[in-house]
């Protein structure tokens, strides 16, 4: 049975055709997807700013400057090079991480590169205000997001995967893996594995983002100490916090190669104007032999 | 092969062109004064919030002595060089005297003895840079409340400013004279990070904090010389773990700790934590002092709430 009442078709223009608009995206997802993604964008590059302040991370309450879990500095050589330690192997990273080119053109010693972060100069003061600013923008866009979906029931019918979904879990695989996406009424939903992801963004990854970025306010531990309990202490939660961040980055990016690999305007028509185009599946006839072929 | 850039090579050059607009375009959006200012509700919302959050007397954490850090990283100044302060120090702080004043009905003055004499609390807390690392110290001072109590505010009491006894090296340091060559060396402008270290130790801290190139900035201007101040409200200087501590882990508090006196003001940053305090003012509004933003880093752009 195909659920169709998130989808609706435009209006008939006579002709029986190949190819079918259907309303995907309602304003308030739209808006909210565009608000989120600026919001992480600036969140990650500011991020990166206030880590540079002190590029080293450490497991527990307290830092063990001696050993770091991983950390980024650079050597007194000229040119400086740039090192970066993991679990105590150092790799050399000049140009990118510890040592890398500053917007005067002269080498610097930074964690993350000019480029990636914001402000691009070393401004700790100014990540932060950029930092807390949108964190803001973006949990109360979150909020907006979820009580929508949860009203509409957009949010239960774009993440919970069907019954038949799970049932065809291993050929959604083998599809994704061969990059062959879904045609006709199958292509009005998210297929089993695009739900599971986003589920696990939505309710994983973001709100243990926020809880370890709020774990590293002092004044956060004396109003619920068990946030210190939950990631095992401070320098802890700041670890998570830039790990989570990474399997964000991680996110984001294989959700825009498949954006791009799945038809680039489309997508993006239906995110901008909320119309999506869902090609029939035609069969033209011997393909299915093909196929087994 | 096509003498023409390939469409990779073509994509790849658009994209990096704009990331380089946008990025331009955010750095000349983030000092734009109107910009600044709408950035910056994020942070009056994070002290709006945190006060509906946290009831006056909720504690941060406090650790066993198991857990105190090795080694308690100084930061900030680490050896004032100002002469009174060097004197103070060569004669153990035997002369020192804590001055509390201002917006009080008695003030007083007391010595160093004096302040041990008192009923004192001890605490073993994480201190939280807002660099990003951590240290856990013991801690024994005088409770705030206390002596704020004794000097009796007057009902237009609003604010407790330290008045500390270390120049930063954004003026002058004009009475620093005799180590003059120790204070030029490193004169961090602008938005340096309240971390760093500004005195001879600063190569070091460098090394753990990876890139400040603030700190090759010379002093812009040639102002008055600037002595590191704090200012906090009432709800944190009456918080029963705010004391000014003199004693770390046991002993004497060292001079790259802030001796003899420093303010411990438990749920802020470290910048909050103000060092070598000599006098303390009581205020109703800290917009004459300074640069008028309630402190040494506040001024330089740092939010006044140090709470996260």
């Amino acid at each position: 049975m195909a659920r169709t009442y998130l989808t609706r078709s435009a209006p008939e223009t006579g002709e029986v055709e190949r190819r079918r608009w259907t309303f995907r995206h309602p304003l308030v997802i739209r808006i909210t997807h565009w608000v989120n993604a600026v919001c992480l964008l600036v969140l990650l590059m500011s991020g990166l700013q206030i880590f540079n302040a002190h590029p080293a991370l450490y497991w527990g309450s307290v830092s063990t400057f001696d050993s770091p879990l991983m950390a980024m500095s650079s050597t007194e050589d000229d040119p400086p090079k740039g090192v970066t330690t993991v679990f105590g192997h150092g790799f050399d990273t000049t140009g990118w991480l510890g040592s890398s080119v500053g917007s005067n053109g002269e080498p610097a010693d930074r964690g993350f590169p000019a480029w990636a972060t914001l402000p691009s100069d070393q401004d700790l003061t100014g990540g932060r205000s950029w930092h807390f600013f949108f964190a803001w923008a973006f949990v109360l866009n979150g909020f907006a997001y979820l009580l929508y979906g949860l009203v509409s029931g957009q949010l239960r019918f774009r993440v919970i995967p069907s019954a038949d979904q799970i049932r065809h879990f291993g050929a959604s695989i083998r599809e994704h893996l061969t990059l062959r996406f879904p045609q006709g009424d199958e292509a009005k939903r998210y297929n089993v594995i695009q739900k599971l992801t986003y589920l696990v963004v939505l309710f994983l990854l973001l709100p243990v983002q926020v809880l370890a970025g709020l774990a590293m306010s002092p004044a956060m531990n004396a109003a619920f100490p068990f946030l210190l309990t939950l990631f095992d202490g401070r320098q802890s939660a700041r670890t998570v916090h830039f790990v989570v961040a990474a399997l964000l980055v991680l996110f984001v990016v294989v959700h825009v190669a498949l954006v791009l690999l799945s038809g680039f305007w489309n997508n993006m028509r239906g995110m901008l104007t909320g119309w999506f185009v869902i090609e029939r599946k035609v069969e033209p006839a011997g393909a299915a032999e093909e196929r087994r072929a | 092969m096509s003498r023409f850039p390939s469409r990779r090579v073509l994509l790849t050059g658009a994209s990096a062109t704009v990331a380089a607009a946008l990025l331009g375009g955010c750095d000349r959006l983030g000092n734009a004064a109107w910009f600044q200012r709408t950035l910056k509700t994020g942070e009056d919302a994070n002290l709006f919030v945190q006060r509906l959050l946290l009831t006056e007397q909720a504690l941060a954490p406090e650790y066993a002595e198991a857990d105190i850090s090795p080694w308690f990283k100084p930061n900030g100044t680490e050896d004032p060089p100002d002469k009174d302060y060097k004197a103070l120090a060569m004669g153990k702080f035997a002369k020192y005297h804590l001055e509390i004043g201002g917006l009080v009905e008695a003030p007083f003055r007391l010595s160093l003895a004096d302040l041990r004499k008192l009923p004192a609390r001890t605490q073993i807390t994480r201190h939280d840079c807002v660099e990003g690392w951590s240290a856990i110290g013991k801690w024994t001072g005088v409770p705030l409340a206390d002596l704020l109590t004794r000097a009796k505010l007057k009902p237009e009491a609003r604010y407790v400013v330290f008045h500390c006894a270390d120049t930063m090296d954004q003026g002058n340091p004009l009475e620093g004279g005799g180590d003059g060559a120790e204070t030029d060396e490193a004169a961090p402008a602008g938005n340096a990070n309240p971390a760093m270290t500004k005195q001879a130790g600063g190569n070091e801290s460098r090394k753990d904090s990876g890139g400040q190139q603030a700190s090759e900035d010379t002093a812009a201007d040639g102002g008055s010389p600037v002595r590191y101040y704090e200012s906090i409200d009432l709800v944190d200087a009456f918080h029963p773990q705010t004391i000014l501590a003199y004693d770390m882990n046991g002993q004497a508090l060292p001079v790259s700790n802030g001796a003899p006196l420093r303010l411990r003001v438990e749920r802020n940053l470290g910048y909050k934590q103000a060092k070598y305090v000599m006098r303390i003012e009581v205020v109703e509004s800290f917009a004459h002092l300074g640069e008028g933003k309630g402190g040494y880093w506040e001024d330089q752009g740092y939010a006044w709430y140090g709470g996260i």
